[in-house]
């Protein structure tokens, strides 16, 4: 669609200034995800070692300290500099303006400050590392207001990530209102947008919550507000509803742009339209709407009242019923299809088993007698990972090699990379199954030291971290390495707006605003065969 | 590009972000690419997004007010009582004015009256001014008492919520220091006052949070 003589968006413009003071949201998109990248890898090695050292009980290679820093430097570098601004800052910023016939998001300066900010509040939460928080990611009061470590550092810095986070979500927002190509109406939308679009919802009104939550643990701990601190009248358990009422959300904020890459992969490689678009697409906004009112099921143990847990039980039972219709729809989207096993199709059907493993284990978690038994044991870590790693970073990982021509104008070895997925897939569930079953034995998390008894699981589960670990540096060696020769416009024979472009874009995207009159999933239709 | 000619551009881009090259307000970038009306309804829908997120952060201080109040309802009249109610009340006029001439700021630039603008403007800063001076005086007034953010939960809700209700008031007083600069520059006109709109926007929700803070802090004594 752009003339050969135009430069692509890589081309325009060398070195570090016109990448760093660029508005181009193609570029933005790229250096979120390779800041993303970076601090994925760091939180993995800290994972890496966390698993390490439960290698024997008592203490293996850190103390307990150490172990508390490693898995707080885990928890809270993953969630709040990766999963969260992760899938939804590089590729909704690389993809939506593509996906919807627009040459930029609405506002192009205001996504660099989201990104500066992004960057701003790493940097802050890097220095905090000074003194290493070891509280967990979730700074429960009152411990939160008692450690000695750089709470107020750290939350500052996620007080700025949120911020960047809120100005993201806005863009998007606006950006799909205005913004969409004459013809692209809301039904037509590619199923990416709408995922995106809901998770922006949820940023826009889910993180000003948690922002004042951190700052008046910020006040708690400078002032001695005493909000939080029984001892002056408060109540901790008053944080826990603020951080949940965010970090529920948050949840979906991390799994749902996934779910719109699962939803773009899975009917380009069974040649077939997505069954049920509407309903996927309602699903992702019934999902945003009931994650504001199920924060409670984090706290059935804290001492709520008892009427409040079965209303929140049930609710969290609702909650799986969009997601369950988006599963099935993909299922359906399969059936009889002509499936092409290509590397992001296997980490697609794989993010459907693994995600439909960790979103049926939530079930257990969310029926209240079940809860008392497995809470804060390594049967939620295991939950907790099915989902994020399963889901989102499945999910994640499909993306980067869906999309890679297109971001990059290459291909990579799709054989070594189906090796890398199989060793990532076994190595994921070598690490996670066996801590179903800790948990269920009652091997609490979060511990330093366990019983005697728990040795064989836990080393299992170590030995999986090897396997995974192996299969990500291959992964990325792959990646690193692209094929000779440049990529064409539509490797996979997509119908989608990205692919009818050269690969990589201009740095316009488009010369002319295409006209849409069909919809994007009719693969192996009529429609397909005349164009 | 060296790392001098970096250094500044950073520097001058904090200094003056709405300066910063590329911009879209350049025509040529490419980016630029949409029509006026699009940036305008554009912009306006932005900014009531993150006015739901202002809204949403003072909810949770609200949610913890009625918290605390429902637990400790003396408590909550006792510490009202002490609030300078005269103050507080000056401080509420003082700011809903403010928010009249604000709006007469933005319907001054719809009819290019930029004289009326210039004016408008600098009645709401210095509104915001004076409300920052009483605050001053009241909070050093209970600071002489020795009432401070800790000394009970009432006092730890009144001084998180006033301060950073000042927060934005200052926040708001340095947006529209911006606006007003550039109305002196001659960059806004009746078919480019976008900014001046949005800015507007902002100090209406300083002026809402108040109007809600003052009787719960204030009147419920």
């Amino acid at each position: 669609m752009s003339q050969e003589q135009e430069k692509n968006y890589l081309e325009n413009g060398e070195g570090f200034a016109s990448w760093f003071f660029t508005v181009d949201h193609k570029r933005i998109g790229i250096m979120y995800l390779w800041a993303i990248g970076v601090f994925f890898i760091i939180a993995a090695i800290a994972s890496f070692l966390v698993r390490f050292e439960h290698l024997t009980p008592g203490q293996t290679i850190m103390t307990a300290h150490t172990y508390n820093v490693l898995f707080t430097l885990h928890g809270s570098m993953m969630v709040f500099l990766f999963i969260v601004p992760g899938v939804a800052a590089s590729f909704g910023n690389f993809l939506i303006p593509l996906m919807i016939g627009a040459k930029d998001v609405i506002f192009p300066k205001l996504n660099l400050y989201s990104f500066w900010l992004y960057l701003l509040g790493a940097a802050v939460f890097m220095i905090a590392l000074a003194a290493p928080a070891d509280t967990g990611w979730t700074f429960y009061t009152p411990y939160s207001i008692e450690s000695g470590a750089n709470v107020i550092l750290i939350t500052f810095g996620i007080f700025i990530l949120g911020f960047s986070s809120i100005l993201t979500g806005i863009n998007f927002i606006v950006t799909m209102h205005k913004l969409r190509a004459p013809g692209m109406t809301w039904d037509r939308l590619p199923l990416f947008c709408w995922a995106a679009y809901a998770t922006s919802l949820l940023q826009v009104l889910a993180t000003p919550v948690v922002g004042i939550t951190l700052l008046l643990l910020i006040g708690e701990r400078f002032f001695g507000l005493g909000f939080f601190d029984p001892a002056r009248g408060g109540d901790p358990v008053l944080f826990q509803h603020f951080f949940w009422f965010y970090s529920h959300p948050a949840v979906y904020i991390m799994i749902l742009p996934a779910m719109g890459i699962i939803s773009e992969v899975i009917p380009v490689f069974s040649r077939k339209p997505i069954f049920g678009y509407k309903a996927i697409a309602y699903a992702s906004l019934a999902i945003a709407l009931i994650s504001f009112l199920v924060w409670g099921h984090h706290m059935f143990v804290s001492g709520q009242s008892k009427l409040i847990n079965v209303i929140f039980s049930v609710i969290t039972y609702a909650v799986a019923v969009p997601t369950a219709i988006k599963v099935f729809n993909w299922l359906w989207t399969l059936y009889k299809g002509s499936i092409e096993l290509s590397t992001a199709m296997l980490y697609s059907l794989a993010f459907i088993f693994l995600f439909t493993i960790g979103g049926l284990t939530g079930l257990f978690l969310g029926a209240l007698a079940a809860d008392v038994h497995l809470h804060d044991t390594y049967f939620v870590v295991a939950h907790m990972h099915y989902v994020m790693i399963g889901g989102t970073v499945f999910g994640f990982f499909a993306a980067l090699h869906f999309w890679y021509p297109k971001m990059w104008g290459r291909m990579f070895d799709e054989f070594k990379a189906k090796i890398a997925f199989v060793l990532i897939f076994i190595g994921f569930n070598v690490i996670f199954f066996p801590q179903f079953i800790l948990g269920t034995l009652g091997m609490p998390r979060r511990y330093f030291n366990y019983a005697p008894e728990f040795q064989s699981l836990h080393q299992l589960s170590t030995y999986g971290t090897w396997i995974g670990a192996a299969g990500f540096i291959l992964m990325l060696w792959t990646l690193m390495r692209p094929l000779p020769g440049k990529a064409p416009g539509n490797p996979y024979r997509s119908l989608s707006l990205e692919w009818s472009m050269d690969s990589p874009p201009g740095t316009f995207n488009f010369d002319e605003i295409p006209t849409i009159t069909e919809p994007v999933y009719n693969y192996g239709t009529k429609i397909e065969e005349e164009s | 590009m060296g790392f001098f000619d970096v250094t500044s551009k950073v520097l001058k881009s904090i200094a003056y972000p709405s300066e910063m090259v590329p911009s879209i307000d350049t025509e040529d970038d490419g980016h630029h690419h949409f029509d006026h009306e699009t940036e305008h309804s554009g912009a306006k829908l932005g900014m009531w997004l993150f006015l739901a997120t202002e809204l949403l952060l003072f909810g949770g201080l609200f949610a913890a007010y009625a918290i605390y109040r429902a637990k400790y309802p003396d408590m909550f009249q006792h510490g009202s009582q002490s609030l300078n109610v005269v103050l507080g009340t000056v401080n509420t006029v003082i700011l809903i004015f403010s928010s009249l001439t604000v709006a007469i700021a933005v319907k001054a630039i719809q009819e290019n009256r930029i004289k009326l603008v210039k004016i408008m403007l600098w009645i709401t800063i210095i509104c915001a001014a004076i409300f920052a001076v009483n605050k001053y005086f009241e909070y050093s007034y209970k600071f002489n008492l020795g009432i401070f953010p800790g000394t009970d939960i009432f006092y730890s809700i009144y001084f998180a919520a006033t301060g950073v209700h000042m927060l934005h008031v200052f926040i708001g007083m340095a947006v529209l220091g911006v606006l007003l600069r550039k109305v002196y520059k001659g960059k806004y006109s009746k078919d480019n006052y976008t900014a001046i709109e949005i800015g507007g926007l902002y100090w209406h929700l300083v002026d809402l949070i108040w109007i809600y803070l003052f009787p719960l802090l204030y009147l419920v004594g």
